[in-house]
């Protein structure tokens, strides 16, 4: 018998992807898929054409509209967010059709943020190698693909041979058990593990999320838990696929067909950790203690359960342009914004949540609501059930699929001081806007807060409906 | 094909500054073009004109005075190029004919662009940077690659840099054909990889 060391995903997933040694310890990693985004889309192309090099495959590339398209409802296929945006997405259409690879354009039908579509299309599947000029395409390993944020060089790089020069991260497993509280989600989880270990906890490893609460989760969850990998200072992350991966997969238009899945499903059972793998780092978190969380300060580690009191002696800089102070309650602040949607709480189901809390309901006075579906999918079935219309009869605004208010890309936004909850990913300094206040929370919290124009937990909420 | 790195000769401008960040390399609101050219306007735009719009040097700025202004070389302090990943301060920073940046730390992503773009990122302790920068009048310093040295008037340091890294700004070469040169073992890769996942390649 031939001994095998025992191997976690993350070195089964390298090692099939692996084609020769790098040099200076970096292996060449074959990329299976490269998305592009009409941000850094055009240059990429432009200078891969300019250096004389062709897209390899342009069949494993997709280009696609979401970062600066507008979110404008009714938006025209060049409309930008952004002052002078529209020759990015000129541009890239351009490129992207003359290089010949996959093109998806701002009013197709399957539209989106690239990492909500990547899974709605079965471009990230299990075992797929990714990159994605993105640091958040950490997400797609939520369903077992070799996914990563690359820088827009690499992209290219990619394109033009196929493969990336990599040093194979360290390893950090995060095991999960127990089950999460009513009305607690994967947002929260997330924001739970960066408060409690810290924004540089993950230590740039290839992290794997497993226990008893990982399985429980959807896929949805398990996208928007290794959404925020990166926040966690995360190479990638990673969840083994189970049927409910598989299952999840089927029949999706980029993944393998009826005759092949047999084959590929194999395959896709072997994609686990062996028991007796070992990692450079584990860390263990128990379900039952996460609450609903939201963030305080520029960093996401600054984040607290609702109900907490922020720390005496945080960073003053930080509070500063918070426009908070030590021992001060989150909850009950005042809000002037509220935003659902992006990479991270743009799926259906965190509509859905959020449109839970909203029906009957509206929003308070002063506060501007915006929700923006993640993708033309999400938002077709949206509007199938009817959450679009609970939406804007709270008072939010229904917007056309793209990063919308993720980040600030010059257009229009909150003002400056103003204080927003938010269901995106990032709440450094001036990301949603010049001198604008973020709080991250799940939808649901972003739902309740809006309501009640404050800082509020959607289990505890109490306005004036019908009481 | 980039140009190649041997032994080469320029003045070093002094930029003794911490943390120098990529949004001070090239300020995001100069990134107005899909290309890669046309940056070099933009380098340090904040720190070099007097105001944005006008475009008037400021004559403070060390690469708008007398002697500094065809500097090759940037010596500055400890973690250069922290801060956004963007590589267009790379870009920007080699369109000005900057060819090497001497300083005690990098960013770690801004290292890699370095040397990716044509540019050689050098790190070198604070006493050594000290005596490289002693005078106050522009100095000629000399970088020989292959030695891995700094020379300057009669002192000499060297310097450590990656084999990978090194053979790229030998030979002018960008990744991308670095990597091309590897273009067999990748194919008989992905022939055989086509055979168990047809689905990939359609
Ligand atoms: S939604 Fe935000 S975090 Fe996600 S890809 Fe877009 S800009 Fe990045």
């Amino acid at each position: 018998m031939v001994f095998k060391k025992a191997q976690t995903l993350f070195d089964k997933l390298w090692a099939a992807h692996r084609i020769a040694d790098g040099g200076d310890g970096a292996d060449l990693i074959a990329i299976d898929r490269v998305c592009l985004h009409e941000r850094t889309g055009a240059v990429a192309l432009r200078s891969l054409r300019d250096a004389g090099h062709d897209v390899q495959n342009p069949k494993r590339v997709f280009a696609i509209m979401d970062h600066i398209v507008s979110f404008r409802e009714n938006r025209g296929p060049d409309e930008s967010r952004s002052p002078g945006g529209g020759v990015f997405i000129t541009q890239t259409r351009k490129l992207a059709l003359e290089a010949g690879v996959n093109f998806i354009d701002t009013n197709d039908l399957r539209q989106g943020i690239v990492h909500v579509i990547a899974p709605e299309l079965g471009i990230a599947i299990p075992g797929v190698s990714l990159i994605c000029p993105d640091s958040h395409t950490c997400s797609l390993g939520a369903l077992g693909a070799l996914a990563w944020g690359v820088g827009s060089s690499e992209s290219e790089h990619a394109m033009a041979t196929g493969c990336l020069r990599v040093t194979k991260p360290k390893q950090m497993r995060v095991t999960v058990n127990g089950a999460l509280g009513e009305g607690v989600s994967a947002k929260d989880l997330a924001l739970y593990i960066i408060h409690k270990f810290g924004a540089k906890g993950g230590q740039r490893c290839a992290i794997e999320y497993c226990g008893s609460a990982i399985s429980e989760l959807t896929i949805e969850e398990r996208l928007t838990l290794c959404n925020m990998a990166v926040e966690f200072s995360a190479f990638t992350a990673l969840i083994a696929p189970d049927e409910k991966t598989i299952s999840f997969v089927l029949g999706k238009p980029y993944a393998p067909n009826a005759d092949e899945i047999a084959d590929t499903r194999e395959d896709w059972r072997s994609l686990f950790t062996d028991e007796d793998a070992i990692f450079d780092y584990e860390i263990e978190v128990n379900a039952a203690d996460v609450q609903p969380i939201v963030s305080w300060g520029t960093s996401p580690e600054q984040a607290l359960p609702i109900g907490d009191a922020i720390p005496i002696g945080a960073d003053q800089k930080v509070l500063d342009y918070m426009g908070l102070s030590g021992g001060q309650r989150v909850e009950g602040l005042e809000i002037s914004g509220a935003f659902i949607g992006s990479c991270t709480n743009g799926r259906l189901s965190d509509l859905r949540s959020a449109a839970a809390f909203l029906q009957g309901r509206k929003v308070a006075d002063g506060v501007r609501a915006v929700c923006v579906p993640g993708s033309q999918s999400v938002r077709r079935q949206a509007e199938e059930e009817g959450l679009d219309a609970i939406f804007r009869e709270a008072g939010f605004e229904w917007g056309a699929p793209g990063c919308a208010m993720c980040f600030f890309a010059g257009g229009q936004t909150f003002a400056p001081g103003e204080r927003v909850v938010s269901s995106t990913n990032r709440n450094f300094e001036g990301r949603q806007g010049p001198g604008v206040r973020t709080h991250l929370a799940s939808p649901a919290t972003v739902a309740a807060s809006a309501v009640k124009g404050a800082i509020s937990r959607a289990d505890k909420i109490n306005v004036g409906v019908d009481e | 094909m980039r140009q190649t790195f041997t032994r080469f000769s320029g003045v070093a401008a002094p930029l003794m500054i911490d943390n120098v960040d990529t949004d001070q390399i090239i300020p995001s609101r100069e990134m107005k073009t899909t290309s890669r050219n046309g940056l070099a306007e933009g380098l340090f735009a904040g720190w070099r004109y007097v105001s944005e719009g006008n475009r008037i040097p400021d004559k403070e700025f060390i690469l708008n005075r007398e002697g500094y202004r065809e500097a090759k070389i940037l010596v500055s302090g400890e973690n250069f190029g922290c801060g956004s990943s963007r590589e267009h301060a790379v870009w920007a920073l080699e369109e000005y004919g900057i060819r090497a940046i001497i300083a005690q730390s990098f960013g770690e992503i801004f290292y890699n662009n370095c040397t990716r773009n044509g540019v050689l990122p050098i790190r070198l302790h604070s006493s050594e940077i000290a005596g490289i920068v002693a005078s106050s009048s522009p100095q000629l310093v000399t970088i020989d690659l292959p030695m891995q040295k700094v020379l300057v008037n009669d002192r000499e340091y060297h310097f450590e840099i990656g084999a990978y890294a090194k053979r790229l700004l030998l030979e002018g070469l960008d990744p991308i054909s670095m990597t091309k040169k590897e273009l067999p073992v990748i194919r008989t890769f992905q022939e055989a990889d086509k055979l168990k996942r047809p689905w990939l390649y359609r």
